[in-house]
């Protein structure tokens, strides 16, 4: 057993740490995402250039072959810098559908074109009644002639406002929550019949509202089996959520960092506020809350690849548990002993806060996550 | 021991709830129920109404517009307020300046300030906090330097709630830099439109803009504006922070809270059933409601407690229970609706929090979950944050 990371890996955490310390401060980030698309199109570039949108691509597809671990480490270090690119939505959530859903030629048409920046791609999944589950699906995929024709609504699609093509889940077949029937759909971002609303959220990235009329998507452009997408879909989601762990970990880290920093600066009744006993503990707290979380991180990056489906699921779902529970008490004591300016949008760490506290909100929050798991026997085999 | 209500009072919270629910314009009343944020102007409609009626400051001397209603009655009032919901009254004026004034104040300065703050004719805010005096609020650095009938004001003050509305400010200020920090301190009372006061906005997390820097640079204040004697003004503010303490538990707007969420929980499906239906939540909600009943008990008792003795105003160090476990609850009221509202928690949309009626993602209701959520962490750092009261607790009751 080995936690360490290799020495390739070790140059690509330094190399996109670098990157972000150097171009991701917290004025720079303002500015990208004053952007009109809410994230900075010379970033995307330069992660191009280091060769981060290829890190989890196979080798033969023209990628890195780097796997979770690689995943791990981007998204750690886009934690820690905020970032705003949709990285997670177009190599985690797109790339994912391709490396594990694609065949030989539509692989071999976009993967290139992610791997040099030209295309971004958006997950379209959530409906207005779906919550979390990923098989409450009621946008509509008919099939006519050698296509299908799509309707419905996708809500809270993450940088579906600018993503070149969304990767859609409908219906070809059973009702509303049945696990059969649901196939993965690659479509036009500007197909006819697509409309985008898009809009800020909160941790200052973007979503989109996609309504889906008469959309018509050609055979070619569906991923893997129309009938029988789910086992796909928890596939990707759950490599999402092993990189959203490590997302976590990075803001986690950073808000902990900052906080105890300010302990040692901060002065009032004439010592540094780190001298009271009682914020040591709570920045002690903070501490074990974080490592328990990283550890999580670990494992579900370890695990996000499994071959047995059912222990996948199981760790993934109690490392987003951990990931919830540590985010929420990091963030708020994060918030708490900062005092007031904690609460002011001039400092980072309320921004670390509000990313930390959606990232639990992303497939499924941390009680979502804990039912899941209890029904599924816990971690523990009896 | 009867711990019930009796008959009188429990026909007092039917008066009191009937007339909120009367009187209370439509629009105010639905910005209370979806937490949208309020105008300076709702502020004042509703603090007139209150006056006209006769309430608007229940808790002061008679002579000065208070109704002579003993603290349970008091209670009853303002929790009827928090669940219809109503807009809390201005709390800079009715709850801290008023009774400072009302109770060290001059004659001339109680018949020039009461009845404008009664009817919110002025609008006051709290300059206490500086950058660098926050939990250690004596060490505050703002001076005020006496010049003929005249005091000199410069310095800084921060966090200072609604000062973009604000016609007057009260202030600690540093009048004796060479004692004890808590014994040079007085309490002035300065006009915002006097020459020499800047007000800068900061932005809270959740996009609000409720706070403020207050600069003071040469801000020359008439003497008669200094509440009772200087170097004073430390007693004065124990006294204004311990009322503050008591109202903050504020667990009216907890009930009210718990109410809307099981209303909305009950409309939002989780799988094939409404959100309310499913265990985990419903077990998460009456445990904060287990711990809410609780609150509101050791609430009464203080409250009882004062009743007997007929002390009002000296607060009870219990008020930091009140002031700790009050916020907290306030606070799991906040994340319970986050959860109710999923998904649908990430859309930023400022516009619908500030009562647009621009089309919501989602839910309509859904849009201040999260800014809300947000911004109530505010409520265990300020009022004496919740470490403070803590050693408040151990010091003065636990004597450690
Ligand atoms: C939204 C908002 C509105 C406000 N409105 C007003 C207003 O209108 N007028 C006004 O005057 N002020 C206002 N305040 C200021 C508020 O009272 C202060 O923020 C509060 O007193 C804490 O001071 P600070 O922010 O400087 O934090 P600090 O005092 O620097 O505290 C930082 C952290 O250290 C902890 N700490 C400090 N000392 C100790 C100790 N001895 N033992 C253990 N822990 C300790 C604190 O609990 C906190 O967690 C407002 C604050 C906020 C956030």
């Amino acid at each position: 057993m080995d936690f360490d990371l290799n020495e390739e890996q070790r140059l690509i955490k330094d190399s996109v740490e670098r990157l972000l310390a150097d171009r991701y401060g917290f004025e720079q980030r303002k500015a990208h995402g004053a952007s009109e698309r809410g994230w900075s199109a010379d970033m995307w570039a330069q992660y191009a250039d280091l060769g981060l949108l290829a890190m989890p691509f196979s080798a033969d597809d023209g990628g890195m072959d780097q796997g979770p671990v690689g995943t791990m480490i981007v998204m750690e270090a886009f934690g820690r810098a905020l970032a705003l690119e949709p990285y997670l939505a177009t190599v985690v959530l797109g790339g994912g559908f391709l490396r594990n859903g694609a065949n030989a030629a539509q692989k071999a048409d976009l993967i290139p074109q992610i791997v040099d920046g030209s295309l971004t791609l958006a997950f379209a999944q959530t409906e207005r009644h779906s919550r979390y589950d990923l098989a409450d699906v009621t946008t509509t995929a008919r099939k006519d002639g050698g296509s299908y024709v799509l309707d419905g609504a996708k809500s809270v699609v993450v940088h579906g406002d600018s993503a070149d093509k969304l990767i859609v889940t409908a219906r070809v077949a059973g009702d509303r929550r049945d696990r059969s029937g649901i196939g993965v759909f690659l479509v036009d971002g500007n197909a006819a019949g697509v409309s985008r609303r898009g809009y800020p959220t909160q941790d200052g990235q973007r979503a989109a509202e996609v309504l889906l009329e008469g959309v018509r998507v050609e055979a070619d452009w569906v991923i893997g089996e129309p009938e029988n997408g789910l086992p796909l879909i928890e596939q990707v989601t759950d490599e999402a959520i092993a990189a959203l762990c490590a997302e976590a970990v990075g803001t986690m880290s950073v808000m902990h960092e900052t906080t105890v920093d300010y302990l040692k600066t901060r002065k009032q009744f004439g010592v540094p506020i780190g001298d009271f006993q009682v914020l040591q503990h709570r920045a002690a707290d903070m501490f074990l809350m974080l490592e328990q979380a990283r550890s999580m991180s670990m494992l579900a990056t370890m695990m996000a690849d499994e071959q047995d489906v059912a222990e996948r699921r199981r760790s993934i779902a109690g490392a987003k548990v951990q990931i919830g529970r540590s985010g929420r008490f990091v963030g708020q004591q994060a918030v708490q002993l900062h005092g007031g300016v904690g609460m002011t949008m001039e400092l980072a760490v309320g921004h670390y806060f509000k990313r930390v506290t959606m990232i639990d909100t992303a497939f499924g929050d941390a009680d979502y996550h804990l039912s899941r798991l209890a029904d599924a026997g816990g971690l523990i085999a009896a | 021991m009867d711990l019930a209500f009796t008959k009188e009072e429990q026909a007092f919270r039917e008066e009191v709830r009937t007339f909120f629910h009367e009187n209370i314009p439509a629009d105010i009343h639905a910005k209370m129920i979806d937490q949208h944020s309020l105008e300076k102007q709702d502020l004042v409609t509703w603090q007139r109404i209150l006056n006209a009626k006769g309430w608007a400051v229940p808790h002061w001397p008679v002579e000065y517009g208070g109704t002579g209603w003993d603290p349970i009655k008091l209670y009853i009032f303002w929790e009827e307020m928090q669940q219809t919901p109503a807009p809390q009254p201005l709390q800079f004026g009715v709850h801290m300046v008023g009774p400072v004034i009302a109770t060290f104040g001059n004659e001339a300065q109680k018949q020039r300030f009461l009845p404008r703050i009664a009817n919110l004719d002025d609008w006051w805010c709290q300059g206490f906090s500086e950058p660098g005096a926050g939990s250690d609020l004596a060490s505050l650095r703002t001076k005020a330097v006496r010049d003929g009938d005249h005091y000199v004001v410069n310095g800084q003050k921060t966090w200072t709630t609604l000062a973009q509305h604000a016609d007057w400010i009260f202030c600690l200020v540093r009048t004796n830099p060479d004692v004890k920090k808590q014994v040079g301190i007085s309490f002035l009372l300065i006009d915002m439109k006097t020459p020499g006061i800047e007000v800068r906005p900061i932005q809270t997390i959740d996009g609000g803009k409720e706070v403020n820097e207050v600069f003071f640079t040469d801000v020359r204040v008439p003497v008669e504006n200094l509440v009772g004697e200087e170097n004073r003004g430390w007693d004065y503010a124990k006294f204004l922070l311990g009322n503050e303490r008591s109202g903050i538990a504020r667990i009216g707007i907890s009930k009210q809270r718990i109410r809307r969420i099981k209303e909305l929980a009950g409309q939002e499906f989780y799988g094939s059933a409404p959100m309310i239906e499913n265990q985990r939540f419903r077990e998460k909600l009456a445990a904060v409601e287990v711990e809410l009943k609780a609150l509101e008990m050791t609430q009464l008792r203080v409250v009882a407690a004062e009743a007997k003795r007929g002390d009002k105003g000296k607060p009870d160090p219990a008020s930091s229970i009140l002031k700790i476990k009050g916020s907290e609850l306030q606070q799991a009221t906040t994340e319970l609706l986050m959860e109710v509202v999923g998904p649908y928690a990430l859309p930023f949309q400022p516009g619908l929090v500030e009562g647009s009626n621009e089309p919501p993602i989602g839910m309509d209701w859904a849009a201040t979950a999260a800014p809300t959520y947000f911004n109530w962490r505010k409520v265990s750092i300020y009022g004496g944050s919740n470490e403070i009261q803590k050693n408040i607790i151990a010091k003065a009751i636990l004597g450690l």
